[in-house]
């Protein structure tokens, strides 16, 4: 059985006790939890990965959370993942094939089994498998996939009678019965701790502090831990698994460190943009998926001198922080794809009267409602472009979950700098997906300088400073009174003005002013050789994937080379230099092709791209193949490609054969 | 403020001194022009700064009022005043902000933010200037516009009811209601009235677009039918009106509200007083409408309450009082974290 990426070390029996275990050595494991989203999964998940980390693990995590909130318990689209690579090495996803999966029910394990690799270890929940509850998840009367050859054949497929045996551990506690069901998520988690050689401690002491003493509810704890700890004990003693498995430490530097969300990170940011500015966030946001954590965090703030404004409707959100920019502090607004349509107008004002203003667009699949949970890149356009008139703002992406701390700092410091609105560009998989974070001290960080003007006799409301930026006077400064508004201005008196000429200017002013932004992005670096056969260009959460998939090539002794871009509008000065450098260039993108397309248009290259609108983030492999593709020179006059399916999506036989009605 | 020496010194502002150097550009003959004017001289007498004072509008006529004030000022896009004049208010708590908008500005585009800012009680003072008509967009029915009005969007009469912005306001649980016409000496008092009110602040002014709905409200400014046609509401005072003060307003036997004639039995006891203090009266006070009833004026209703922006920075106190104000460093490294050694 295959549970994890070997090492090359060999395995060694495992050294302690009576047991008959072995015990094997891993570089890197990946493992899913899948649940009802009741069953506690994502707890379960997250603290396998804070153990993982603690323990010294590289961590990468994708929650996978259910579409529907409320739907019906037991079905498929009411499951609940988390999936956590740890590896000893330098990771950047959270991986791809699931080397061991935790089903608790029937519908989990329908809705996950085909993501597991062939040989791989399937931990089911063998209690809820019954009659209803295959019923329930789908499949056919009389029919139990656990008994299927099919299955049997091509996974390692252990059946625990995890809710008996939750039950049992917990007899006597004088708990109800629903209340004892609830710690079995723990008491799979312990068990998973055993075959992965992790200790509890971590988990213990979480519980500890917040059943016991935040929630005072120390005899849930304690039910808690004894759940945990009988998961554990069960593995040793029952000695079920032939081989316990151990992923040793990554060679990180040291220092203090947590794990963050994407969502953390980036209030953590922004918080701190405060401090570095003397000004006091204001974050303004009507709630939405999957953005809302960022408010939820900032909420919990007030005592860093965070103020949360939680409007009416997306478009009071992002009026009211264009009111605070005028009044003169830190303006943030937070949403997601369909937000951001609704703000395009107000972001226009904001663009008209050159406020700074932080707009963050936590993009999730569309268009319209489309798939609220799931990640995607298609409002980059819409950041671009999305709005009336010729109303350029300056567009960043977040690369990875712990980037989105220093990209909303960079977003601060360039709309302070250059009074415009920066639209900042996460995900969903970056947002609610985690990796440990080297917490850096906040003396490397520098000062973002604000100034405002006083001086009546000089002031000129549109008079440009040597970035075209123009002067931040607030109400409340005698003699500086003036009007601003979203009509025309004229060129430095911004009084209205709808003489043609200006019009024309003040355009052309707008536009070179976030041209002018270029002096402040770094020039584009390639990883891999300065020139060759294939340049992989990306940008935002696909980061990590991309990265990978361009390494393995580069082992693999492909002449290829990855780019990622970081800043959309302006792009860095250099990049169509860098693009003649390569023979061919391969843009992947979870969208139909947008970044693509602006760099046909403005560098005028034959860029191809792999564009995948699944909801989920890029598989290594999925780009690993398109990079092998283009280079075999088969991929012919497409423009651009889907992902190949999954080799075991592709073979899978699970839902195609068994989907009742 | 970088240089703590530029406080200006404290000299007494004149009307004029609120007035910016652009020309008004409304209509000849606009209410507007009027309510400009009582604003200017409101703002002097009241001893207000034009560096503390900001106008926030959206769009429509009345929403060009921001630049004929010499004051901080910001003509925004159509029904977000609110929006926009909250985070004002949240940046910056001390500054005195006005919010100018209309019937459309404000009921229409803008009426969910007309209601959240009303229901939040973000100190401010709003001004909506009633014309029942769309003014910049030349002439269409507005929500406040009468049932069949014909209009250039609705040739055959217009068919949605009618919204009372009182009502409205009431029901979004404002602290300060009140109703003013554009000529009239008591609009002074009304906006004196709601500038000193700690809360929002909303003042329905009754306007006059001479251009595309003339005479709208001439039943309530003609000198000769105005006495029959408004009732001047006066706190702890009986509903009295008419020319010779001899009709008042009084509850029937199923508590309607009723317009009776004085005397032959009926005395000013009779009437219902005017308590300001009290939302049911108030509601039942902004229901009163022409022809059926005279329109009262002045300030329907007014309660004391906490101001939004205040109770936002009483929870930052209280955080940092909880929780101390850790710097940077301790910030980032609150909640899990662990180290990894050399
Ligand atoms: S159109 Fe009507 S409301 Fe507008 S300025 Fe002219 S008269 Fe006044």
């Amino acid at each position: 059985m295959v549970a994890g990426t070997p090492t090359n070390a060999a395995s060694q029996p495992a050294a302690a006790g009576a047991s008959h275990t072995q015990r094997v050595e891993l570089a890197s494991a990946v493992i899913r939890f899948a649940g009802d989203s009741g069953d506690g999964m994502q707890l379960a998940g997250s603290q396998f990965t804070d153990t993982s980390a603690i323990a010294g693990n590289d961590v990468a995590t994708l929650p996978d959370f259910p579409a529907e909130i409320r739907a019906p318990a037991g079905t498929v689209p009411g499951v609940s993942g988390f999936q956590i690579n740890f590896s000893s090495q330098d990771i950047h996803t959270p991986g791809d094939e699931v080397n061991a999966l935790i089903a608790m029910n029937p519908a989990a394990f329908k809705a996950h089994i085909q993501d597991v690799q062939n040989g791989g270890v399937v931990v089911v929940n063998d209690s809820e498998f019954d009659k209803v509850n295959l019923r329930k998840a789908g499949y056919p009367e009389g029919y139990n996939p656990l008994d299927d050859s099919k299955y049997q054949d091509r996974y390692k497929i252990y059946r625990v009678p995890i809710s008996r045996l939750n039950d049992e551990s917990l007899a006597g506690s004088g708990m109800t019965a629903k209340d004892t069901g609830r710690c079995k998520n723990m008491w799979a988690l312990g068990l998973i701790y055993f075959l992965y050689d992790r200790s509890l401690d971590t988990t213990i002491k979480y519980l500890d502090d917040y059943f016991g003493k935040k929630k005072k509810l120390p005899q849930v704890a304690e039910a808690n831990i004894k759940a945990l700890k009988a998961g554990y004990y069960f593995g040793e003693t029952a000695e079920i698994f032939p081989v316990r498995y151990h992923v040793g430490r990554a060679p990180v530097s040291p220092g203090t460190y947590r794990k963050v969300t994407g969502n953390e990170a980036t209030a953590m940011g922004l918080v701190t943009a405060s401090k570095l500015s003397g000004k006091t966030l204001i974050y303004c946001t009507y709630p939405i998926t999957p953005a809302s954590d960022i408010l939820h965090d900032l909420a919990t703030m007030r005592h860093m001198g965070v103020k949360t404004f939680q409007a009416e409707d997306e478009i009071a959100a992002v009026c009211a922080a264009i009111g605070v920019a005028f009044a003169g502090q830190l303006a943030v607004t937070g949403t997601s794809g369909p937000g951001l349509a609704l703000k395009s107008e107000a972001i226009g004002l904001a663009v008209m009267t050159e406020l700074p203003l932080v707009v963050i667009d936590v993009q999730r699949g569309g268009p319209s409602t489309g798939l609220p949970t799931k990640t995607e890149q298609s409002d980059l356009l819409q950041a671009m472009f999305g709005r009336n008139g010729d109303c350029p703002v300056i567009v960043l992406a977040a690369q990875s979950p712990a980037d989105c701390f220093n990209a909303a700092i960079e977003a601060v410091r360039l709309a302070f700098k250059h009074m415009a609105p920066v639209l900042l560009l996460t995900d969903g998989y970056i947002a609610n997906g985690s990796e440990p974070w080297k917490v850096p001290d906040a003396s490397s960080f520098e000062k973002i300088p604000v100034s405002h003007p006083t001086d009546a006799a000089s002031f000129k409301p549109y008079q440009r400073d040597e970035h075209l930026a123009r002067p931040w006077a607030i109400p409340g400064t005698p003699g500086l009174e003036h009007r601003i508004g979203g009509l025309e201005k004229a060129d430095i008196t911004g009084a209205v003005s709808y003489d043609p000429a200006n019009h024309h200017r003040m355009t052309e002013l707008r536009a070179a002013k976030i041209v002018k932004v270029v002096d402040d992005v770094p020039p584009a670096q390639v990883y891999g050789p300065e020139q060759g056969d294939l340049l992989v260009v990306g940008w935002g959460g696909t980061y990590g994937s991309i990265r990978t998939a361009v390494e393995r090539a580069q082992h693999e002794g492909r002449s290829v080379a990855g780019l990622h871009m970081r800043h959309l509008n302006p792009m860095p000065a250099n990049l169509g230099q860098v693009f003649r450098r390569y023979k061919k260039v391969l843009v992947p993108e979870l969208n139909t092709g947008q970044l693509r397309m602006l760099l046909r248009a403005r560098y005028l290259i034959d860029a191809r791209g792999l564009n995948k609108i699944y909801g989920k983030p890029f598989l290594v492999e999925e780009i690993h193949y398109a990079i092998e593709h283009m280079l075999s020179g088969q991929w012919g006059d497409r423009e651009s490609i889907p992902p190949q399916p999954h080799a075991l999506e592709a073979s899978a036989p699970a839902q195609e054969l068994h989907t009742g009605g | 403020m970088s240089t703590p020496n530029t406080t200006v010194p404290l000299t007494t502002l004149t009307p004029k001194d609120f007035s910016s150097d652009q020309d008004v550009r409304w209509c000849p003959g606009c209410g507007d022009y009027a309510i400009l004017n009582q604003v200017r001289r409101v703002l002097a007498a009241l001893g207000s700064r034009r560096e503390k004072t900001v106008f926030v509008s959206g769009i429509g006529c009345s929403s060009r009022f921001p630049y004929y004030m010499n004051t901080y000022g910001f003509h925004s896009i159509h029904g977000r005043a609110p929006a926009i004049a909250s985070g004002v208010k949240i940046a910056n708590p001390e500054l005195d902000v006005w919010i100018v908008t209309g019937d459309g500005d404000g009921l229409s585009i803008g009426g969910n933010h007309l209601l959240h800012i009303l229901r939040r009680n973000v100190n401010v003072n709003i001004l909506l200037f009633n014309n029942r008509i769309y003014g910049l967009t030349k002439g269409q029915y507005s929500p406040t516009s009468e049932e069949g009005k014909k209009t250039k969007s609705s040739p055959m009469g217009a068919i949605d009811i009618p919204i009372t912005p009182l009502s409205i306001a009431l029901a979004a649980e404002a602290s300060f209601v009140a109703r003013a016409i554009d000529v009239d000496k008591n609009l002074a008092d009304v906006l004196q009235a709601a500038a000193q009110h700690r809360g929002t602040s909303f003042v329905e002014i009754y306007q006059d677009c001479n251009i595309f709905n003339h005479f709208a409200f001439q039943y309530a400014t003609d000198k000769a039918t105005k006495d029959e046609h408004v009732i001047y509401l006066e706190h702890g005072k009986p509903l009295v009106f008419g020319k010779n003060r001899d009709k008042g307003i009084r509850l029937d036997g199923s508590h309607k509200p009723e317009v009776v004639q004085l005397g032959k039995g009926v005395t000013e006891d009779d009437l219902i007083f005017h308590d300001q203090n009290d939302e049911n009266l108030a509601f039942l006070l902004s229901r009163l409408s022409y022809p059926q009833f005279p329109e009262p004026m002045g300030v329907f209703y007014k309660a004391e309450d906490d101001c939004y922006e205040d109770l936002l920075d009483g929870q930052v106190r209280q955080a940092v009082a909880a929780k101390g104000s850790p710097d940077l460093d301790a910030f980032l490294r609150s909640g899990e974290t662990y180290t990894v050694g050399a």
